[in-house]
């Protein structure tokens, strides 16, 4: 029995640390769809994208870590820069909608450009944090917990909190969140909309950095990391799309449930089942609770 | 214009006979080598067949899905059943029942469009797509317990004689498209687009306007669901002659995506601008990395330019013509017509003042 227990809570606790693996990725979406009210469906091939390079400087230049870490920052900086001017500001009046489709065809391009640039096989990550059991937590509390799981919900933790702090007490997330309330009324108070849409998009970038250098060390750099993107789309739906809070609950609940039916329910079907059970559970969400936990209630004028 | 047969008018009349001209006779007489027809006719007819059913569900009744690729998994697993377990049944039988199949799928996951749009109707239709292939991978029945993970797919055979020549299979394909393609075009004009269209332009006025959301919409889902059907079993029987799950992954489904919205959301020639020329793009790149630089560029790095083109255009298209090629052929035809009319009547003009 106290083994069961202590089963279930291993199988609970992993699947928690590696929902905020996805509670990362979710992070990129909250945060452009928070201040421009747009969904950013090439967040998965930012990811990508930042990842790879990162490891391009590392291994192909011989660019030391924290240099080839800085470095990638500023690329996604430029990407964000550029996807402002070339790609935002020209859809400024379009429908939700047609922005939405330009940000699958970005993520075709980064998609494209990273594999172009930094070719096509699998990368190794090596951030010096081993993806084994702690021994500490293993010995005392007899939980096998992986040392990348804890790394995963520790960064996440400090870049939730310093978002939350960001938008919450700082004057430029006043204007974020004006920006995203009303960009027209929020520009003709002086709010400067370009800088703020460069600020947002530079952020998703170096949050997608963040994110796909804890999945890289676990998976391995590759272009599954943009389907693995994907499942940041029903964290986002239970969540709420826009609430940083709810981007990480949303993380956890998918991540637990997941690993939970997947040990407990998935023999039964073959195993597997975690590559849709989110998804079958966004659309209960979306039955009952359509805003998700966090988010603010759509109201559709005719 | 006045229509001249059922809903048609002349001039359709005409479009539809310059292309059964051209695809019956020009072409199968002109083409004779078997990869024009294996490798890009018979994919091109199945992937517009797709697209149709994507702009019926995301082009007429505007409702973002992306789970085209899962229908047709469905489809053409069906079809493989049903060849193999109720043969009476027939090719042309199959076809269709297996189409219905993936329409009761579709009509399962379209009911979230009910009550969520736009970004949160695509997550819900990604549940498809996922869950549809993983059901096909992991239950055995549906591949006859075939353990190598690919499975042949049985011959074409209508009305005892076979189908197996690429030629003799682009005819049925042929056939098959045309005749879906008018009956697309049928629903588009009549009352069924009509309240396709209109639920696409404003949903709550077309509520309001006596137009039922749930029968429209789960009636669009369903429809474009049995066009991916048939489409999915076409392409595995005609064109992969092999049925796996991994052929209908989720880049097939952003792939038909690409030809709906690339091709112009909303006009069923669109589907086939479309999808030809996703399709033949990269084949001219291929053509130009091979023969402008003898190889030198790798063929990842060609599949990976194609994907940034792709994209880069995606976006072109949403910035200046989110009405797509197909918008871009019609302004073509307009301003060569207004150039010719104005030629015309300068030409008839100059006469008349000769006369004088």
């Amino acid at each position: 029995m106290v083994d069961e227990l202590l089963f279930f809570m291993e199988v609970l606790v992993g699947g928690l640390l590696a929902g905020t693996m996805y509670s990362l990725v979710a992070l990129g979406f909250v945060l452009i769809f928070k201040a421009s009210a747009t969904f950013n469906f090439s967040q998965g091939a930012m990811v990508f994208f930042s990842v790879l390079a990162f490891c391009g400087f590392m291994q192909d230049f011989n660019i030391p870590f924290v240099l080839a870490f800085i470095l990638a920052a500023l690329l996604m900086v430029v990407v964000g820069l550029c996807t402002e001017r070339l790609v935002l500001r020209p859809l400024m009046n379009a429908s939700e909608d047609t922005v939405l489709m330009a940000t699958i065809g970005l993520g075709y391009v980064l998609e494209g450009l990273a594999q172009a640039a930094w070719g096509v096989e699998v990368r190794r990550l090596d951030l010096g944090i081993g993806d084994f059991p702690v021994p500490w937590i293993a010995d005392n509390l007899k939980l096998f917990i992986s040392a990348l799981d804890i790394t995963a919900g520790l960064v996440a933790a400090i870049m939730i909190i310093g978002l939350f702090l960001l938008f919450k007490y700082t004057k430029i997330g006043l204007g974020l969140r004006a920006v995203a309330d009303d960009a027209g009324a929020a520009s003709s108070i002086g709010i400067p909309l370009k800088h703020i849409m460069l600020l947002v998009w530079s952020a998703a970038g170096v949050v997608a950095l963040v994110a796909g250098c804890m999945w890289g060390a676990r998976a391995g750099v590759q272009f599954a990391l943009v389907d693995l993107a994907l499942k940041a789309l029903p964290v986002l739906i239970i969540g709420g799309f826009s609430s940083i809070p709810g981007a990480i609950i949303g993380g956890l609940i998918i991540g637990a449930v997941e690993k939970v039916l997947e040990v407990y329910i998935g023999p039964f079907f073959g195993g597997a089942i975690e590559g849709w059970a989110p998804y079958v559970l966004a659309i209960f969400f979306l039955l009952y609770r359509p805003e998700g936990l966090f988010g603010e209630k759509i109201i559709r004028r005719v | 214009m006045k229509p001249v047969f059922m809903t048609y008018t002349k001039k359709d009349l005409i479009n539809l006979a310059v292309c059964m001209v051209l695809s019956v006779l020009v072409i199968p007489t002109f083409i004779t080598t078997e990869y024009w027809y294996t490798s890009i006719l018979i994919p091109w007819l199945c992937l517009a067949l797709a697209t149709i059913g994507q702009q019926i569900v995301m082009g007429y009744t505007g409702q973002l899905a992306l789970g085209a690729a899962g229908f047709m998994a469905a489809g053409a697993f069906a079809m493989f059943n049903l060849i193999l377990r109720v043969p009476d049944l027939g090719f042309v039988g199959s076809l269709i029942v297996s189409g219905l199949i993936a329409a009761a799928f579709g009509i399962l996951f379209g009911l979230p469009s009910l009550k969520v749009r736009g970004i949160y109707l695509m997550v819900a239709t990604l549940a498809s797509q996922f869950f549809i292939i993983w059901m096909i991978d992991k239950f055995g029945w549906f591949k006859n317990y075939d353990s190598s993970g690919i499975i042949t797919a049985q011959d074409i055979v209508i009305l005892g004689k076979p189908f197996t020549t690429p030629l003799a299979m682009y005819f049925v394909c042929l056939a098959v498209t045309t005749v879906l393609t008018l009956l697309a075009m049928n629903m588009a004009r009549g009352s069924t687009g009509r309240n396709w269209m209109a639920v696409r332009d404003m949903d709550i006025a077309a509520e309001s306007m006596g137009v039922s959301l749930l029968r429209t919409k789960v009636q669009a889902f369903a429809i474009s669901a049995f066009y991916c059907g048939v489409a999915g079993a076409l392409f595995a029987f005609c064109y992969l002659k092999s049925l796996e799950p991994v052929a209908f992954d989720i880049k097939l489904s952003f792939k038909i995506l690409f030809m709906c919205i690339l091709g112009g959301l909303g006009t069923i020639n669109g589907a086939f601008i479309g999808a030809a020329f996703i399709l033949l793009f990269p084949v001219l790149l291929n053509a130009i990395g091979n023969n402008v630089f003898h190889g030198a560029i790798d063929a990842t790095i060609i599949s990976s330019i194609e994907q940034v083109i792709f994209g880069g255009l995606m976006i072109i298209f949403m910035i200046y013509e989110p009405l797509g090629m197909a918008k871009l052929w019609e302004n073509l035809k307009v301003s060569i017509k207004s150039k010719l009319s104005s030629a015309g009547t300068k030409s008839l003009k100059s006469s008349a003042q000769k006369s004088e």
